[in-house]
């Protein structure tokens, strides 16, 4: 396993689309492995996504098991994931791997439904709420080449952005 | 640009609020090739207010003077003042304390005297006034750090709910990922 390097801001990269996984092999085990390697290096990051090490894959890392409080799926590894509900939606604060010493209040939804496949192809589908659902909803958006600062309403306040309707 | 070599001055401005005051500010501060790090600016009882870190690129005297026009143009009363620290110094919340009471005299006070006694860092605090000038309704927002147990600061805090003043301590999360 290898630690790989994480792409930061202003790094334009990070606005790249990812691609769907085509291929469920050893090259694809070998990289989730390294990207997990990658996660747990960091500082106490609950997911990372294959983007942030530069493979623009549709691959994403999500682990709250070290949070027993938490209603939480364990350790996750979400290839090609869809989320296909939302509902609710709540203020937090997120930080973020490639966004080194910022944090900001960013609004998600709360409880989601979501498909995914995992490592050997099979499709799987998961209800989450609260945190995990938010930890999910992160780390997606980088799939789709955006941060969580494309989504900061403030950096302190309960602020939400008037919806703009054209 | 690092922060190891920058030595930082503290500006703060206050003035009647308007359109183009930070325009105006960071153009002349701009011009003199002072960099800006971190920045409070809030419009508070209609005054627009600035607290914001500014390189001492030069010295105090020349920024300001290079500053004086805009401030009597715009009336700001200004203030500069050599900080030590500088930038990635965040502490990041735990804890979380939402206030609210019919207003009166002392509720800062008393809230953030309890929290102190709890070893409770306040690292971000804002305050309102609603409700309306006969009944008026304040509100306090405290974000901060403290190695109690919510549970512990719920109970220091509870007296005050005798006296009106509703409190809750909420966990603060945030996600890294």
């Amino acid at each position: 396993m290898a630690i790989l390097d994480i792409l930061k801001l202003p790094d334009p990269r990070l606005k790249q689309i990812s691609e769907p996984v085509t291929v469920f092999d050893q090259t694809l085990r070998d990289f989730i492995a390294d990207l997990e390697a990658t996660r747990l290096a960091g500082p106490s990051a609950v997911g990372i996504a294959a983007p942030q090490v530069g493979r623009f894959w549709r691959i994403v890392i999500v682990d709250l098991s070290t949070r027993p409080k938490t209603p939480n799926h364990g350790h996750l590894v979400l290839i090609n994931p869809e989320i296909t509900h939302w509902d609710g939606f709540a203020m937090g604060r997120e930080g973020c791997l490639s966004v080194p010493d910022y944090t900001g209040n960013v609004i998600r939804a709360t409880q989601i439904r979501l498909t995914a496949q995992n490592a050997d192809g099979v499709e799987q589908e998961y209800e989450m709420n609260g945190f995990e659902a938010r930890a999910v909803q992160h780390e997606l958006d980088h799939l789709d080449g955006l941060l969580f600062v494309d989504r900061v309403v403030s950096r302190r306040t309960d602020l939400y952005r008037r919806k703009v309707y054209q | 640009m690092t922060d190891k070599q920058v030595d930082w001055n503290l500006l703060t401005l206050v003035g009647a609020d308007r359109a183009g005051i930070v325009a105006r500010v960071t153009r002349v501060l701009y011009g003199l090739g002072c960099h800006l790090g971190e920045a409070s600016m809030i419009r508070l009882g209609g005054n627009f207010t600035i607290m914001l870190m500014v390189s001492a690129a030069r010295p105090n005297a020349d920024i300001l003077a290079a500053l004086a026009p805009v401030a009597a143009e715009l009336e700001l009363r200004v203030h500069l003042d050599a900080m030590s620290g500088g930038l990635h110094q965040h502490l990041l919340p735990n804890l979380q304390v939402r206030v609210t009471g019919a207003d009166r005299a002392g509720i800062v006070a008393d809230v953030t005297e309890i929290l102190a006694a709890q070893g409770f860092n306040i690292l971000e605090l804002e305050s309102d006034v609603a409700g309306d000038r006969d009944r008026p309704v304040y509100i306090m927002n405290i974000q901060g750090y403290s190695d109690h147990t919510i549970e512990s600061l719920a109970d220091a805090l509870a007296p005050l709910s005798e006296r009106g003043v509703a409190v809750d301590v909420a966990p603060v999360d945030v996600l890294i990922g």
